[in-house]
């Protein structure tokens, strides 16, 4: 297995852990964690996968520095909501998650 | 070869990290792992052959994203302990309950605010 | 209960995601397109000598037009979000080493950002990390609390934050002007211009995730404390 796809799988395993905690926690800060895990596993199998046999592919590379970015860009809005919310109801999850 | 073993190891903490970022019983901890998480994989970049995303990811990922979620859970904490018991100084921490999204509170139908959930 | 069946919901959800993306990967299909080959055709072409800068600024720039679109307006609306009275006058003590460390990174940070714009068209580096090194020398200023200015309302904010997207929409259109398509450079110029956009986005983008960082919402109490509450305040830090 080349060093390129083995990272290719990791990002898989990212990608399941993410889901799964995505799924279970409803604290939207430990939501959002899983969302960027879930992001760089997706980063992974974008270079991965294109690289595995072919050489150093530079057009994912590209695309997964636009990603990074974009990333923190949407993760550091989704704090600024998150700390409006509880600025205002209190609370940091959403309402239905919230136990009635 | 030897490089194929570094690999799996490398790619083994990243799991490991991740796992330990996600699944946290503290919300800090987790932060803190997810920050590790982010150099480990500027490290995987390196190995992938790509250093523009290992820069990339040592200053965005691991640098920035820690530094915005470490803010936004001292602010929780600080807002909390202000807002359960107004006439403590700022700064001055109360209980740290279950705003601080320890994970003893999510699976089960826990209520707004339980100040008996100290799980620091 | 219901959590435990929620557990099992998403355990299942997640590992049958898990073992799909396992097979895909596993069963991929050859391309039809050797990108690398593509691009090194067309390196000549290109006005830098470094591949991720070119595929980046020059044969998608399109994308980057869009990110930094997508990085203003982020900014926009964490500005909208910004709280009035969002008082950071800190009462700060002197911290000697920290001080002293600050302000000897501070110029060396920018100097590694300037640099790391100036190579990135030859060697790995470029715009975003650039403007990432100058977001985190900022965000460095502001939690040892020295008084940088916020990214607020004020005119000067408000063009150090629009100004990438300016730049790049300019050339954009100018090369619609000039009977181009979009964002197709003349070979002759696309070095100056390439660099010309970097420029103006590592500005940008320095400026916007340290806003991103700044413009957070404060904790305000509906009866005002003795001290506005603020992170960097924090015992311990």
């Amino acid at each position: 297995m080349s060093a390129d796809r083995w990272y290719a799988y990791v990002g898989v395993a990212l990608i399941a852990l993410a889901l799964y905690a995505f799924l279970i926690h409803t604290h939207l800060l430990r939501r959002l964690l899983a969302f960027n895990v879930m992001g760089s596993g997706t980063f992974l199998i974008l270079v991965g996968l294109a690289q595995d046999g072919r050489g150093v592919d530079p057009v994912p590379q590209a695309l997964v520095l636009t990603g990074i970015v974009v990333a923190v860009s949407a993760t550091a809005l989704a704090v600024i909501l998150v700390r409006r919310l509880f600025a205002t109801s209190q609370s940091t999850s959403l309402p239905e998650d919230r136990p009635a | 070869m030897s490089t194929l073993a570094f690999d799996l190891v490398l790619g083994a903490a990243l799991v490991a990290t991740a796992v330990g970022a996600l699944f946290s019983r503290e919300l800090f901890r987790g932060v803190v792992l997810f920050v590790v998480f982010g150099l480990l994989m500027a490290l995987a970049w390196v190995r992938l052959q790509a250093p523009d995303l290992a820069l990339a990811e040592a200053a965005i990922g691991a640098g920035l994203t820690g530094a915005l979620l470490l803010d936004a859970i001292g602010h929780l904490k600080r807002r909390r302990a202000l807002s359960a018991s107004g006439d403590r100084a700022p700064g001055d921490r109360g209980p740290v309950d279950r705003i601080s999204g320890d994970s003893a509170s999510d699976h089960r139908a826990s209520g707004s605010s339980t100040p008996d959930e100290v799980a620091e | 209960m219901r959590a435990r069946g929620r557990q099992l919901v998403a355990g299942a959800v997640s590992a049958s995601l898990g073992v799909a993306l396992w097979q895909a990967i596993g069963a991929r299909p050859t391309p039809s397109v050797s990108l690398p080959t593509l691009v090194r055709d067309a390196m000549p072409m290109s006005g830098v000598t470094h591949d991720v800068t070119a595929v980046l600024l020059n044969f998608r720039s399109y994308d980057t037009l869009l990110e930094i679109a997508v990085l203003m307006t982020v900014a926009v609306v964490a500005l909208a979000l910004r709280d009035a009275s969002n008082q950071r006058a800190p009462a700060r003590r002197q911290q000697l080493v920290l001080d002293a460390l600050v302000w000897r990174l501070t110029p060396l940070l920018v100097l590694v950002a300037a640099y790391l714009l100036w190579i990135g068209s030859s060697a790995p580096g470029g715009a975003f990390q650039a403007g990432a090194v100058l977001g985190g020398a900022a965000v460095l200023l502001r939690l040892s609390g020295f008084p940088i200015a916020p990214v607020d309302h004020r005119f000067a904010s408000r063009v150090a934050v629009v100004f990438g997207l300016t730049v790049i929409l300019g050339v954009a259109i100018g090369t619609l002007l000039a009977g181009r398509s979009l964002l197709e450079f003349p070979v002759q110029w696309s070095g100056a211009l390439i660099l010309f956009i970097e420029a103006a986005l590592t500005v940008s983008i320095g400026v916007v995730l340290y806003s991103l960082f700044d413009n957070a919402p404060q904790a305000r109490l509906s009866e005002p404390t003795s001290a506005p509450s603020k992170p960097d305040a924090e015992p311990g830090r």
